[in-house]
């Protein structure tokens, strides 16, 4: 019996549609959603599973910012869930915390090029490198950003916080397939994770049991919708 | 002097894409030419006597010509960008690496992002307009400029930043001591404030005449580093 399937295990709170933020400024260009996570936490998964689940409806690009230059677009590119021009990876010069925080701008080009590309685009993932607890996206390249942490790296992480599981605009705890054979808590991540914030969602997932990362997928649908103030999103 | 805009303009910190190059020093690790203090001095001396000549002196002239026209604009648009192109057309004429030109204009690119957004003038407009964006010196010329900025101020932060860059990069990749390269910086600032005042000296000059320094070496390892298929470095 998966941990994930305990029913005194709630694997998402609150309910991921609400959004505690006010809501966005309505843009003329894409939504632009940062994930970011630490090393193997399932960032890339989470994106290709993004795409399988809404490119058929929305109009998609990604670009990605792997330490090793080309490692995540390749995957995404091998996946096939999105045409690979579609997918632009940035380098990032040993430090992939200072190209999605202090210094966007190879970030900000990609994404203008995709959009002047390919455009009009209903929506960009940024894909962070994988970096540490403390990296999270600069406002300046992302409207919302979600921050990946899987229950292999230990049940603790939610209560270690850092910048990423504490303001993220949305936590994914990843791989919750896994939390029997690593021995980690979901509970205790769930309780640690409402207690470091507060009323921000989390969602338990595990992209070998839903490949489509379904409930991800509802909340990023509300947030292209409410940037569009409802109307295209879903549309096509 | 405009003393805080110089040092926020030289500052590392700006956000001007410079983190993501590593001005051929990756390249040089790769090929075992650097590989500690003594080898990043040396390559730090080969960047002072080819690239940073090239550089002070092209962004000292877009800047005394962009200084010129702000105070003096023409009355068509289109006769203000004349000289800029033709700064444009020489400095590609002395980057013969199509990867070196990639990596010139992808940082001018980012310098121009952050100097529009920092010192807002209508100066930007006059650079030429090319897919990926303007050359490096040619941005900060203008971005100088617009900053308020002395032609010799300029030329300086530009000479700055030819060694700045590939320093930072050999901390990151060779786990230097940090305090050697800051001393390694400091013991060659006498060589790059001369590059620098002969640069701005050379500023008037007519495009063409400006320096040409070329180094083969660089261009044929950046032109093999834009091949790897995995390298953390964008240059």
């Amino acid at each position: 019996m998966l941990a994930d399937h305990d029913e005194s295990v709630p694997h998402t709170h609150p309910e991921p549609g609400v959004d505690p933020h006010p809501p966005l400024p309505q843009l003329d260009r894409a939504v632009r959603i940062g994930i970011g996570g630490p090393v193997g936490s399932g960032k890339t998964a989470l994106v290709a599973a993004l795409c399988r689940a809404l490119a058929d409806e929305l109009r998609l690009a990604v670009v990605t910012n792997d330490i090793y230059t080309t490692e995540d677009a390749d995957f995404l590119k091998r996946a096939g869930v999105l045409d690979p021009a579609r997918i632009r990876a940035v380098e990032t010069g040993c430090c992939p915390h200072t190209a999605i925080r202090d210094d966007i701008s190879a970030n900000l080009d990609a994404v203008e090029e995709l959009e002047e590309a390919f455009g009009p685009l209903d929506l960009v993932l940024v894909e962070s490198g994988g970096d540490n607890l403390t990296a999270t996206f600069s406002k300046g390249l992302v409207d919302q950003q979600i921050f990946v942490v899987d229950v292999s790296g230990g049940d603790k992480v939610p209560r270690k916080g850092g910048p990423g599981v504490t303001t993220a605009d949305l936590l994914v705890i990843n791989k919750t397939d896994l939390a029997p054979l690593v021995g980690a808590d979901l509970g205790v991540m769930d309780r640690d994770a409402r207690a470091r914030r507060g009323d921000l969602p989390t969602i338990f997932q595990s992209i070998a049991e839903d490949p489509h990362a379904s409930q991800v997928a509802a909340w990023v649908r509300h947030v292209v919708a409410h940037s569009r103030g409802h109307e295209h999103a879903g549309a096509h | 002097m405009h003393s805080t805009a110089y040092l926020l303009l030289a500052d590392g910190r700006f956000p001007s894409g410079g983190h993501a190059h590593s001005s051929g020093l990756e390249a040089a690790v790769a090929a075992g030419r650097v590989t500690d203090l003594a080898g990043l001095e040396s390559f730090l001396h080969g960047r002072l006597s080819y690239a940073a000549p090239v550089t002070a002196a092209f962004t000292a002239a877009t800047h005394l010509t962009a200084s010129r026209l702000g105070r003096a604009p023409s009355h068509t648009h289109s006769d203000n960008k004349v000289p800029f192109l033709t700064l444009d057309a020489e400095l590609e004429a002395r980057t013969v690496s199509p990867a070196l030109r990639l990596a010139s204009r992808r940082q001018g690119r980012a310098l121009l992002r952050a100097g529009r957004l920092t010192w807002p003038s209508e100066l930007y407009a006059y650079l030429p307009k090319h897919p990926d964006g303007p050359h490096q010196p040619l941005a900060l010329g203008v971005t100088t400029a617009a900053a308020g900025l002395s032609t010799e101020e300029s030329a300086h932060i530009a000479a700055y930043g030819v060694l700045t860059g590939p320093a930072s990069a050999a901390v990151r990749l060779l786990g230097l001591d940090p305090y050697q390269v800051q001393n390694l910086l400091a013991r060659l600032a006498g060589a790059c404030d001369e590059i620098a005042a002969s640069a701005a000296a050379v500023a008037h000059k007519s495009p063409e005449e400006l320096p040409a320094h070329a180094a083969p070496l660089a261009d044929i390892s950046a032109e093999i580093h834009a091949t790897w298929e995995v390298r953390l470095f964008a240059s």
